[in-house]
């Protein structure tokens, strides 16, 4: 398996992260090195084996239905680089 | 060329916990903006999300009532992509093993008859923020974005393209909703977004296999709406395919105000959720021993009451199917009849005058001012003759007005009825005597005139008096009278 350059522009642009040509170029080497080595599972027969999602073997612990107030909305906004009429405010994101 | 519509849906319940899915925070609709946010929903690093209890009892409620298949163990991933309105960058949600798969739901559209609208799907997810673009105090350059909705617990249907016209759509929600709330995992408010409907819709040559390329309709907010956003598509569709064009996919929104589609603003790149799964919350295990546990507590289905209100309170097939239409009416109506005798009386004012009173108020029974209490003592009132038929729907009139006890009403307006029959008889001689040119018309034969004699009591009485006992009455005294004038002859 390996990448292509539109693969890892495509890749940046899912992560809405911009770079250069030069950079992007050295990624694709680099990405495509990542895996090759990966590849070396491949050498094992995993044919019987299911998937592992997760180390444990259990179920998922559950939480009753219980509401707990927990942040006031100047606490929830303190940290916002913006913030406008209790909402948080960001960039226009449509029209 | 004829072209059939092939159209599958994805509906979104909100689930009526208390808290999120994933937090303790509260799930509640319509609090001030970021008031119902912790760590958690706000997506702040190295938080852990706990799984709500309910949220599963509410998904095998569901699961259960469609038929479906239960997945033994299902899968929690992340669905991942930017947007202000989640925190995270990723949704929570379920994708290759999907908590429940395979059911149905029985439609019945008028004309067309009964038909079977496969599930392909039932799946856990959390819902994202809000954020307002065009709202007056929003500036030109800035998105405003509330986190309170984000992590509200959601279960999205998705149904197999299985319809074949709107109306057929418009039934499956209706069956939805009355359902849901049946389950009394949602409360089916369309207007508030509480069920949310998207269609996929394309159409194809009657007759072929094949299917057509497809649209997604959003923003349909009401049944009729999506009905209405359907046929405009069909429209639509019909006229590109006539001029031999072609479909583009894409996703359109419905116009409510200009009843069109329009496509929706959006960078046109093929998704790509880069699905997998969620490490920090283990699969969901239904183990027989609960799902039998779900099975006994499954509440009573629409079907199930409307039999058992024919059973037990020997009502028509008619009435049981008009009381059990929508829950909160069904309980009303129980509530009602529970301290009456005459079953049937109780049923004919819930689906007369409070159904009447629920469309005039336009509002949920809840509303009401009159309470299933104060329908039974007005049907006590009426079974034990304390009042009369005219008076009790004028009883009921006021106690829809000011929620005022009946009783009260009853006992301050003096509306006791009157079944004395020596106060009626000396009243019926009262007006006898005071009317000789109609008395002796009457008894030469024009009987008409009892009315008359009827109307002069009850308005002497303010219409109080026990009509049956007024008219056995009058008709003894009227007869007393005709021998008296053929004795004096
Ligand atoms: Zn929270």
């Amino acid at each position: 398996m390996s990448v292509t350059l539109a693969d890892v522009e495509n890749i940046a642009r899912l992560a809405k992260l911009s770079f250069s040509k030069e950079e992007m170029i050295t990624f694709t080497g680099q990405f495509n090195q990542i895996l090759q080595y990966m590849e070396k599972l491949n050498e094992l027969d995993t044919e019987n084996v299911e998937p592992t999602f997760h180390v444990l073997d259990s179920g998922n612990p559950l939480r009753d239905d219980v509401q707990q107030t927990w942040l006031t909305p100047e606490q929830a906004l303190a940290n916002a680089p913006k913030a406008k009429n209790g909402f948080f405010s960001v960039p226009k994101m449509i029209g | 060329m004829i072209y059939e519509p092939v159209i599958g849906l994805e509906v979104h319940i909100q689930l009526l916990t208390q808290s999120k899915i994933f937090c303790s925070c509260s799930a509640k609709f319509g609090a001030s903006p970021n008031s119902q946010v912790c760590p958690v929903c706000l997506g702040m690093p190295g938080v852990l999300p706990v799984l709500n209890k309910k949220v599963i009892e509410f998904a095998l409620r569901l699961a259960l009532a469609t038929n479906c298949q239960i997945n033994h163990r299902s899968i929690i991933e992340r669905k991942n992509y930017f947007y202000p309105d989640l925190p995270k960058g990723y949704q929570i949600s379920q994708y290759e093993l999907p908590f429940c798969e395979h059911g149905f739901v029985d439609i019945y559209v008028e004309g067309l008859g009964a038909k079977k609208i496969g599930l392909t799907r039932i799946h856990l997810e959390e819902d994202a923020g809000k954020s307002m673009h065009s709202e007056s105090y929003v500036a030109r350059d800035e998105s405003l974005v509330d986190v309170n909705r984000c992590g509200v617990p959601l279960l999205e249907i998705v149904s197999d393209p299985d319809f074949r016209s709107p109306r057929e759509v418009s039934a499956y929600l209706t069956k939805l909703r009355q359902l849901v709330r049946y389950l009394g995992i949602c409360d089916g408010n369309m207007e508030e977004g509480s069920l949310r409907c998207d269609a996929n819709i394309s159409l194809r040559p009657v007759g072929q296999q094949q299917l057509g390329v497809k649209t997604e309709l959003k923003n349909m907010n009401s049944i009729s709406a999506v009905e209405k956003a359907l046929e405009y598509e069909i429209r639509r569709q019909t006229a590109i395919l006539h001029d031999g064009g072609k479909i583009k996919q894409q996703t359109l929104l419905w116009n409510s105000n200009k009843s069109v589609v329009e496509p929706m603003r959006s960078k046109e790149f093929a998704h790509d959720y880069r699905y997998f799964p969620e490490p920090d919350l283990l699969p969901v295990i239904i183990t027989a021993a609960r799902l039998e546990q779900a099975k006994s507590a499954m509440p009573e289905l629409p079907q199930a009451k409307r039999t058992r209100f024919i059973e037990q309170y020997k009502l028509p097939e008619y009435d049981a199917q008009v009381l059990t239409e929508d829950l909160e009416i069904a309980d009303f109506f129980e509530q009602a009849a529970a301290g009456v005798q005459d079953k049937k009386s109780a049923s004919n004012w819930v689906m007369g005058e409070v159904m009447r009173a629920l469309n005039e108020q336009g509002c949920s029974i809840k509303n009401l001012r009159i309470t299933p209490q104060h329908l039974a003592d007005i049907l006590v009132m009426l079974e034990q003759h304390k009042i009369n038929l005219k008076i009790g729907k004028a009883v009921f009139e006021e106690c829809l007005q000011t929620g005022e006890n009946p009783a009260e009403i009853v006992a301050k307006k003096g509306l006791h009825q009157i079944s004395d029959s020596s106060a009626i008889e000396t009243l019926i001689d009262k007006i006898l005597d005071n009317n000789p040119a109609e008395l002796s018309s009457y008894l030469e034969g024009k009987e008409k005139l009892f009315g008359f004699f009827i109307g002069q009591i009850m308005k002497e009485t303010q219409g109080k008096a026990n009509p049956k006992t007024v008219n056995e009455l009058l008709k003894q005294k009227l007869r007393q009278r005709q021998e008296t004038t053929i004795n004096i002859n």
